[in-house]
């Protein structure tokens, strides 16, 4: 059970070959025997998720069953629950409890899933290996003295490692893809609008996405079908029809054209990852699928523009925290003032706390038009780049990361390096694109290697059809991660 | 450009972040990376092109001004650090 995709879990549960309390306790149990090794969940509450399992059996029982009926769901500790505190990965959120459930988590309550725990997490998704969490660190299953990725890095290590069948992520600037390819599991990030942000801690509100995390595309088709949908509290939600994000998983790939962007395959990229990312393209052109060079000429201003705006935004979002309506407020000081930088200081990280500083310094007088105007001008650029781009091809197609996961501790002296490892994740989301990350395959280290699907506004149905067609024939998100023995 | 020390203090409490003495010469040299890989920026010539706030250039959705929220403020206060009498607590701001 432990290793079923979400459609045989339905089916088993329709069946009543297992119920979801059994279901939902199994994961339990997994995540009991496997979280202190790999720090995966912040806060899980048995009881709970028992009740809310006991719940969904008299649903199914009555006949009742909704798409997700019984199903446990794994959400990122940045979706606010009123049943479990929402930390954020951060000290300053510690002990808080949401008053009410995030949009995201209302959709998955409506489709009959039950709450399975909330996963670790860089500080407020700031951070690309999860080391920037209060909570510490969680660990990558194919080797525990690697990083996860970040900052969605619970999510990932809890599907890698079937702690979970499925969870949520969210992406600002590659959280749900770059440690999906670290894992070695499937991530979407959906066009900018289509899932809503209330309820979804901010960090960056004009990039910040929630999206699934599964082993396989369509499981992720199946999640995007409860996440997406419009939402009046969020007014960047996009009024849309609902759509069947499963409509094309029967893709054929015959005259697909597929851009390879040269900046994506070129220096700083890892042979083994190079070797892999090649070797799935030549697949796509074995099923009849066309490749076709293109430019994307302002990739390497993507990271600059990315620690403009998104610390920029950071610093605005981030100062309701005040020590005063929620959340942790320093024991020690003389006046109002001290109680706000001493709780900040308290509260906050190194890396938050630098994020603030350098949004704080972008947007402060004098400095505005020279940094904040000037990042948002080319990031008009980077979006044209795409554009062009999509006259010429369907999907885009290169790496998630430009390495295998790297080991806890290697970057996080020297945040630049770090920053640069989302070279390749953080176009899309300034572009407003959808973007999912697939396996194809291990390195010479035997780690797990992502490939980067890239689309149009709205392309999620056929990016994931395409990413469907080539797990069919793969089996590379089959494979257990060396840590996390069945 | 670099950022003097006397910038990090100005900033930190624009920021109201606390930035210990001992530690303002770390917080500085890792801004002063990132601020450098930033610099980047100046040298593209942005001559025209219009500032792209959001990624789908829609426009803001209007809704009635009517109020949709039922009061909850006993709710919502069960979290604050302090509170008396249905008021947030906050040290003396006037002597």
């Amino acid at each position: 059970m432990l290793d079923s995709t979400l459609g045989e879990l339905q089916a088993a549960l329709a069946a009543r070959r297992v119920s979801s309390v059994e279901l939902t306790r199994a994961f339990l149990e997994r995540i009991q025997a496997l979280n202190g090794a790999l720090n995966a969940f912040i806060t899980v509450d048995e009881t709970m998720s028992l009740a809310q399992a006991r719940e969904a059996d008299q649903r199914l029982a009555r006949g009742e069953a909704q798409p997700l009926t019984g199903i446990p769901v794994a959400h990122k500790d940045i979706f606010c629950t009123r049943e479990l505190r929402t930390t954020c990965g951060s000290r300053m959120l510690e002990h808080y409890t949401s008053p009410y459930d995030a949009h995201v988590i209302e959709q998955f309550g409506r489709a009959g899933a039950v709450l399975l725990g909330k996963t670790n997490m860089d500080e407020f998704a700031m951070g690309s290996s999860n080391e920037t969490s209060y909570f510490g660190p969680a660990r990558n299953p194919w080797g525990r003295t690697l990083v996860p990725g970040g900052s969605s890095g619970g999510s990932a290590v809890a599907v890698a490692a079937r702690m979970a069948p499925v969870a949520t992520g969210t992406d600002t600037g590659g959280s749900i893809r770059q440690p999906a390819a670290l894992t070695g599991v499937c991530g979407l990030k959906p066009t900018y609008g289509l899932v809503s942000r209330y309820g979804m801690v901010a960090f960056a509100s004009s990039l910040d996405q929630g999206g699934p995390l599964a082993r396989c595309a369509s499981d992720l088709a199946l999640m995007l079908n409860v996440m997406a949908g419009h939402d009046a509290r969020d007014s960047t939600s996009l009024p849309r029809p609902k759509e069947d994000y499963a409509c094309e998983l029967g893709l054929s790939l015959k005259g697909l054209r597929i851009g390879l962007p040269k900046e994506y395959f070129g220096e700083g990229v890892d042979g083994g990852v190079l070797e892999r990312v090649r070797a799935a393209i030549a697949w796509f052109e074995a099923q009849g699928a066309r490749t076709v060079e293109i430019a994307l000429p302002n990739t390497h201003l993507a990271v600059p523009v990315y620690y403009v705006l998104a610390p920029a935004e950071a610093s605005s979002n981030l100062s309701r925290f005040d020590g005063v309506r929620y959340g942790h407020r320093a024991t020690q000081f003389t006046d109002l003032a001290d109680m706000y930088c001493r709780t900040r200081a308290e509260g906050f990280g190194a890396e938050v706390q630098r994020r603030i500083l350098v949004g704080t310094y972008v947007l402060s007088h004098g400095y505005y038009d020279a940094y904040y105007l000037k990042a948002q001008k080319v990031r008009r650029l980077i979006a044209r780049d795409f554009e062009a781009a999509f006259g010429r091809c369907d999907l885009i197609m290169g790496p998630t990361t430009p390495t295998t996961a790297f080991a806890l501790g290697a970057k996080t002296d020297d945040p630049v390096q770090m920053y640069l490892n989302d070279i390749f994740t953080i176009p899309a989301p300034l572009a407003g694109l959808p973007a999912l990350s697939v396996p194809c395959g291990f390195d010479a280290r035997g780690l797990p290697v992502g490939l980067q699907v890239m689309g149009p506004h709205f392309a999620e149905a056929k990016m994931l059809g395409a990413a469907h067609q080539y797990q069919r024939a793969t089996d590379w998100h089959r494979q257990l991660p060396k840590e996390a023995p069945l | 450009m670099s950022l003097t020390q006397d910038q990090i203090r100005r900033i930190a409490q624009l920021a109201r972040i606390a930035v210990p003495e001992d530690e303002s010469g770390a917080v500085r040299e890792r801004l002063n990376r990132v601020l450098g890989m930033i610099d980047q920026l100046q040298a593209v010539d942005t001559a025209g092109i219009e500032p792209m706030s959001h990624a789908l250039d829609v426009v803001q959705p209007l809704r009635a001004d009517a109020v949709t929220e039922a009061d909850q403020r006993a709710r919502f206060q069960s979290g604050a650090p302090a509170v008396e009498g249905g008021l947030y607590l906050v040290p003396k701001v006037l002597e």
